[in-house]
């Protein structure tokens, strides 16, 4: 291969500096999503409650979902401030994810919890669950492995958006990349890497929520 | 158990339920003894599921009271007036209840030993070891001895319903509720859960009332029959003069049709 279009001098000299951005992108991504699975049954049991604040959690859902992401990530990190509050690039980054991903994995675990029949919530009020147990016990259980697929796909899906992060100068991949590339005036190689590391940390996230489908499948004999 | 034992063990006093303008129980007034069997029947929409549904405490009531061994249960006395059931106050008066459902509602989830632990472990706090020791138990009365592990889906109907008396059972309840338990099932396999429900009857000292379609059975186990009619109590008697020679018009027509269908 011509050194024009590909040096591998030149590919090795910046694989450990990717290498560390790749895991500021892993990062970012694991605790958005441990972030947005919290925040996300959290605000679908708040819509299902039908109390008022179940109408605020609605409203606040309809109102993420409906706006870019990338917006909401300038919003946290350049609006606040004005209103006191100051983040670092990564938290705000963070939140922006978690926030919007929060929202898509509500409806998903709504769509589980609806599924589960009301007939196992008659069962355990016979049997004199507190509701508590009856959510933990009952019915989270059964409301969990049929949306393992849908919530997983959230997962690729926000790992393919902190490349928005570099938008606020978060030291992820791309801006690494980016970087790179500006500074040597080669994005060849920092690019493709780049590119290549986010296909297979794919294929290996698909793989793995795959595995952990097949898994509880067979732990929930139905 | 309480000094005195004289009080029906339910009391339906004016028991009123609707849905929005339709009322599907018109001020029922129901007493069933400690230890008595009451077979609940009548055409569809006629209120029986809904007896049931109300002393579970699945349907809030409109209006009137409901008394558990003695005492109100979806109400509570406070400063010596009658006001509704916190939930507290529903939960203990509702463990003296247990309830068997026309589509068994067991835990997909659990093995049947796993759905005849789980309340008494988690509702009652018994250890692990007491609480799968008394489910073996329970699964051996209902002839599922050998059962213990399979998951519900693993089960036939008949077996789903046998393991669902006993996860009720567990609980030690004084009154049992049969919904319909064999109107799920093939006709082959309503012997086996109805044998369990005899054997219970004959061998415990529990309350039970029981919505069915099962004429004969209700007949043979029962020792009162309650015929529902639009809401109400339509007739009700010792089984033998209910179903040889009932009195009230609607009763006769409808144990005409269901005996017809046979």
């Amino acid at each position: 291969m011509s050194a024009d279009i590909w040096s591998w001098s030149y590919t090795l000299e910046i694989l450990p500096i990717l290498a560390n951005a790749a895991i500021v992108t892993i990062e970012a991504t694991l605790i958005s999503f441990v972030i947005a699975l919290v925040l996300g049954l959290v605000l679908a049991v708040l819509r299902m409650s039908g109390a008022v604040i179940g109408w605020f959690a609605s409203a606040f859902v309809e109102l993420v979902r409906s706006t870019p992401l990338l917006i909401q990530i300038f919003f946290i990190f350049f609006v606040l401030p004005r209103f006191g509050i100051t983040l670092d690039a990564f938290t705000a980054g963070i939140i922006a994810l978690s926030l919007h991903y929060g929202c898509y994995c509500s409806e998903v675990y709504r769509a589980g919890l609806e599924a589960v029949p009301r007939g196992q919530w008659e069962a355990c009020t016979a049997l004199n669950f507190s509701s508590w147990n009856t959510f933990k016990n009952i019915i989270l259980p059964q409301a969990i492995p049929p949306i393992v697929p849908a919530l997983g796909n959230y997962l690729v899906a926000l790992f393919k958006d902190t490349p928005l992060l570099s938008a606020i100068a978060v030291a992820e991949l791309v801006q690494t990349a980016k970087n790179l590339g500006s500074e040597n005036f080669r994005y060849n190689e920092p690019m493709t890497i780049v590119g290549l590391t986010f296909l297979v940390l794919s294929l290996v996230s698909a793989a793995g929520i795959r595995w952990l489908e097949q898994r509880l499948n067979r732990r929930s004999v139905r | 158990m309480s000094a005195t034992t004289n009080h029906p063990m339910v009391r339906f006093e004016g028991v009123t339920k609707r849905y929005g303008a339709l009322t599907v129980l018109d001020d029922l007034n129901l007493e069933v003894g400690r230890g008595e069997k009451v077979a609940i029947i009548g055409p569809s929409g006629s209120g029986k599921t809904t007896v049931l549904r109300m002393l579970m405490t699945l349907e809030r009531i409109d209006g009137g009271v409901i008394w558990v061994d003695g005492e109100p249960m979806t109400h509570m006395q406070k400063n010596g007036q009658m006001v509704p059931a916190e939930p507290k106050h529903l939960r203990r008066v509702r463990s003296k209840i247990g309830m068997v459902f026309q589509h068994f509602n067991l835990f997909p989830h659990m093995t049947a030993l796993a759905n005849c632990t789980e309340a008494p472990m988690t509702v009652l706090g018994l250890p692990r070891r007491e609480a799968e020791e008394r489910a073996a138990e329970l699964l051996n009365m209902v002839g599922l001895g050998d059962k213990k592990g399979h998951y519900p889906a693993q089960l036939s109907g008949g077996q789903q319903q046998r393991v669902a008396i006993a996860r009720a059972l567990a609980m030690r309840p004084k009154i049992m509720l049969f919904d319909e338990v064999t109107s799920a099932l093939d006709p082959e396999l309503c012997g086996e859960v109805l044998q369990v429900i005899r054997k219970l009857g004959s061998e415990h000292d529990l309350t039970m009332l029981m919505v069915t379609h099962q004429m004969g059975f209700a007949k043979e186990f029962a020792d009162r029959v309650c015929f529902f009619y639009q809401g109400k109590i339509c007739e009700q008697g010792e089984p033998k003069e209910l179903f040889t020679a009932p009195k009230n018009e609607r009763t006769q027509q409808f144990l005409r049709a269901v005996l017809e269908a046979v």
